[in-house]
């Protein structure tokens, strides 16, 4: 209504300025993944061939699926600091399954199967947990999760008295290392997660539900929309997750270290949800935005490795990165 | 010499108009009132004011001297202090912390607390206020907190307060107390700009008025010397008598089976024993203050809190809500008095959020019929008369009044047999009002079942075939017929109501 944009009560003063700034907010990140990739074509050598994209694709799976996750707690107004070490409880839990160690197995078989369905399960239960926590005592996510993330890292480190567990078992690691018509299992994996969470958020009563209760929790309660049912069901969706994503990163390294799995993902897939461009305040996810975020974040590390800075450095620039996109999404809320 | 004075203002915003040739003057010690629909421009005349926006074209004089704000605090410092409908204090600090929030009196580096007390109680007390200023903010009712906030602003020296919308969380005791602090103000020469929807207090409070339409200020009148009739017929631009006199026509007769019978409802301190029924085709009120309990008893019906005692029948059988989604699955529907806190959704456009409640039903294996669902959502927007750019278009976006319909269509789409509405007219100009109240009319003439609750004792009247006032989480008196009037409210309203302290 023109009436409206007139009385400015839709802070119309800095609308071209806020609409730049919107429109950087969801173009951003796109074009700081062309900037990169251009900036390596120029600046690395070696950068245009299928070794570097393998491994940097390979190396975003895990941020990927796990941020996947983290873009609905965080549509649905949460955030989820556990993913780190439910990555751990997976990762750890997997080969204990196939190797027997846990019981006793009818044949082999059974056991990769079951290696590979009850990390999940029982991340997604932890995850479940978060959610309880969240619902039932009102307990704010980031401290509702973080008992997880201080306690998961612990009890993966008991399970295995924190050892490093290696093994071989070409049938389990398929997840990190097999390939179908030379595309990598996990980008498959990947790719279709994406897809499926993008398709949820946008046309499924369950993403719209999510959005509502992201967007205004009051509201949406007094609109009848199961506000705790869709909570519960969005923490345990990011621990099934971060326990696939914690698979995966055992499967490719061939060994399962509960001191090092999964550590610091938290804040990967955080970055990447806030670089792809979905508002940290709740109501929006941008599931797209949230890959090609992850991408970035990669990208800059690869980047910077690949030209001699140091790691340390490179988490600098991440912290950077961040803060741009926190910055630009306040401008195009405007004040 | 004129206190303020704002000639040939003109303000766009990328490249719409706001302001055309606006003009606003007052004197020192005078009170002026300014309407407008929503959209008329008063906001975008005040922000310039207040330094907010910066104007295109025209001149601004306070005390003759041409100013040019670049930000509200330096119309601060010029004396210029603005009091908004949502308070800006800080709830959980004392009432002496609010008032020097960000200039408190200092020593050696500290605080000087004793002298902030005393300056606190100091100012409140120019305006015959005794609390105690050492107790949180948040222990005071809301005209105590809106004297706090008077208080903060007089506190900078002010020759200028404007107040927007001051009274809309007010009940009419507390508005009382508001009216006796801007007369204190008056009388120290302090101008006062005042912005209501409520043109009743214009009349109490204002020596002129001045009155805005599509961005120009079409006249200033004395407000002794133009009825009511005549401003609102200046704002709106066209006669308004027909809608107003549909209005008025006879309340809703013959009503059917009860939809809902509470009896001896209770929760915590603010509902003590409420009971009251609502018949199909019928518009039941709860009347009362502020505090009385009436948005309380409302959300017990609806599942929103849980009752500590009491008995709610629906369509003959016993029902405990836990949930609001069992009381929408048993045909009720809710609009709740704070459409931004908990109506809108605000990022999500008007088909969603015309049909977040509808949406299970609209749902095949989870995912949503979208065609369905845009479906259901123009055939509201096309009945309720929704003016809006795109049903895609964020809610945010509308205008209140079109919010209010979205919300009200909300429910209509469910097919209700109760629809519970709270201030159904709160922050709507006077023409969607009209509208909202008609249409409210009109359902409760199709049969379905409406409890409302309203502070207009007018809208009251105009609608409600029964009233049930509450005073202090009681049911004091039932009104039907003859005795739903103005007098009839306020006497039982009353009667019961015993003088309290600022808590509340």
């Amino acid at each position: 209504m023109v009436d409206q944009t007139i009385d400015g009560k839709t802070g119309a003063p800095k609308r071209t300025s806020r609409s730049l700034a919107a429109a950087a907010q969801r173009y951003g990140v796109v074009v700081a993944l062309l900037a990169l990739i251009l900036f390596n074509i120029a600046a690395t050598p070696n950068f245009l061939t299928w070794q570097t994209l393998n491994v940097n694709l390979t190396q975003v799976c895990a941020i990927v699926i796990v941020a996947v996750g983290m873009t609905l707690v965080i549509a649905a107004g949460g955030i989820d600091l556990s993913v780190g070490s439910l990555m751990a409880i997976a990762g750890t839990l997997a080969p204990l399954i196939f190797t027997g160690a846990l019981f006793h197995l009818p044949t082999t078989a059974v056991g990769i199967g079951l290696a590979f369905v009850l990390p999940v399960i029982a991340a997604a239960i932890l995850g479940l947990f978060n959610g309880w926590l969240v619902t039932a005592f009102r307990i704010q996510p980031i401290v509702a999760t973080l008992v997880l993330f201080i306690a998961g890292r612990g009890i993966a480190q008991v399970m295995t008295n924190g050892n490093l567990q290696v093994f071989k078992e070409p049938a389990f690691q398929v997840i990190g290392l097999g390939r179908i018509a030379g595309i990598p299992v996990q980008v498959i994996l990947m790719a279709i997660i994406v897809a499926a969470a993008a398709f949820v958020v946008r046309r499924t009563l369950f993403g719209r539900q999510l959005l509502a209760v992201g967007g205004n929790p009051r509201a949406a309660r007094l609109a009848g929309v199961p506000a705790r049912r869709v909570t519960l069901a969005v923490y345990g969706i990011s621990g099934a997750l971060a326990g696939l994503a914690g698979l995966v990163v055992v499967a490719r390294n061939g060994a399962s270290d509960a001191n090092l799995v999964g550590l610091g993902m938290e804040l990967d897939a955080i970055a990447a949800v806030a670089v792809g461009g979905t508002l940290l305040t709740g109501g929006r996810a941008f599931v797209v935005g949230t890959l090609l975020g992850a991408m970035v974040i990669q990208l800059v590390r690869y980047t910077l490795l690949a030209n001699g800075v140091p790691d340390a450095a490179a988490l600098v620039v991440k912290a950077g990165l961040i803060i741009l996109a926190v910055w630009i999404q306040q401008q195009a809320k405007g004040e | 010499m004129t206190l303020v004075s704002m000639r040939g203002v003109t303000k766009a915003f990328s490249g719409v108009p706001a302001l055309i040739d606006a003009s606003l003057e007052i004197e020192p010690g005078e009170v002026m009132a300014l309407v407008g629909q929503n959209g008329a421009g008063k906001s975008t005349l005040i922000k310039i004011l207040t330094g907010a926006y910066r104007r295109d074209a025209g001149t601004v004089t306070l005390s003759g001297r041409e100013v040019d704000f670049a930000s509200p605090g330096a119309a601060q410092d010029a004396g210029i202090s603005t009091i908004y409908q949502e308070i800006n204090l800080v709830p959980h600090r004392t009432v002496a912390e609010n008032i020097f929030l960000g200039r408190e009196p200092k020593r050696w580096g500290m605080i000087d607390i004793g002298r902030m007390n005393r300056e606190a109680e100091a100012a409140l007390a120019r305006f015959g206020i005794t609390v105690d200023v050492r107790t949180p903010l948040s222990g005071f009712n809301a005209a105590t907190r809106q004297m706090v906030a008077i208080a903060r602003a007089m506190a900078r020296e002010a020759r200028l307060v404007i107040m927007d919308e001051a009274t809309s969380s007010l009940d009419e005791r507390e508005v009382a107390t508001l009216f006796q602090t801007i007369r204190t103000l008056k009388a120290q020469g302090v101008g006062v700009l005042f912005v209501s929807h409520r043109l009743d207090e214009l009349y109490a409070v204002c020596d002129r008025v001045t009155v805005m339409r599509d961005g120009r200020t079409i006249g200033v009148h004395a407000m002794n010397a133009v009825s009511k009739m005549d401003l609102v017929t200046a704002m709106l631009g066209r006669a308004l008598a027909a809608a107003e006199r549909d209005l008025s026509a006879s309340h809703g007769q013959g009503a059917g089976a009860p939809v809902v019978e509470a009896a001896h409802l209770a929760a915590g301190r603010r509902v003590r024993d409420v009971s009251v029924a609502v018949r199909e085709g019928e518009v039941v009120a709860l009347a009362g203050l502020l505090g009385s309990g009436r948005t309380e008893t409302a959300r017990l019906l609806f599942g929103a809190d849980r009752p500590d005692g009491g008995r709610l029948t629906v369509g003959g059988e016993e029902r405990q809500f836990r949930e609001p989604a069992e009381a929408i699955a048993a045909g009720f529907g809710f609009c709740s008095e704070d459409r931004k806190v908990e109506g809108i959704i605000p990022d999500m456009s008007v088909v969603e959020n015309l049909t977040l409640a509808l949406m299970p039903r609209l749902t095949k294996a989870g995912v949503i019929d979208r065609a369905a669902q845009r479906d259901v959502a123009e055939t509201f927007i096309r009945k309720l008369g929704v003016k809006l750019a795109s049903p895609d278009q964020k809610i945010r976006e509308l205008s209140g009044g079109n919010q209010q319909k979205v919300l009200l269509a909300r429910w209509l789409a469910m097919n209700p047999k109760l629809l519970i509405v709270d201030e159904p007219t709160r922050g709507i100009d006077v023409g969607a009002k009209a509208e909202i109240l008609k249409l409210i009319r009109d359902l409760s003439g199709q049969g379905l079942g409406v409890l409302m609750i309203s502070s207009e004792l007018e809208e009251v009247i105009s609608l409600a075939s029964r009233v049930v006032v509450l005073s202090d989480g009681r049911d004091v008196a039932e009104l039907s017929g003859e005795a739903i009037s103005e007098h009839g409210m306020m006497a039982a309203m009353a009667a019961d109501a015993e003088p309290r302290s600022g808590h509340g």
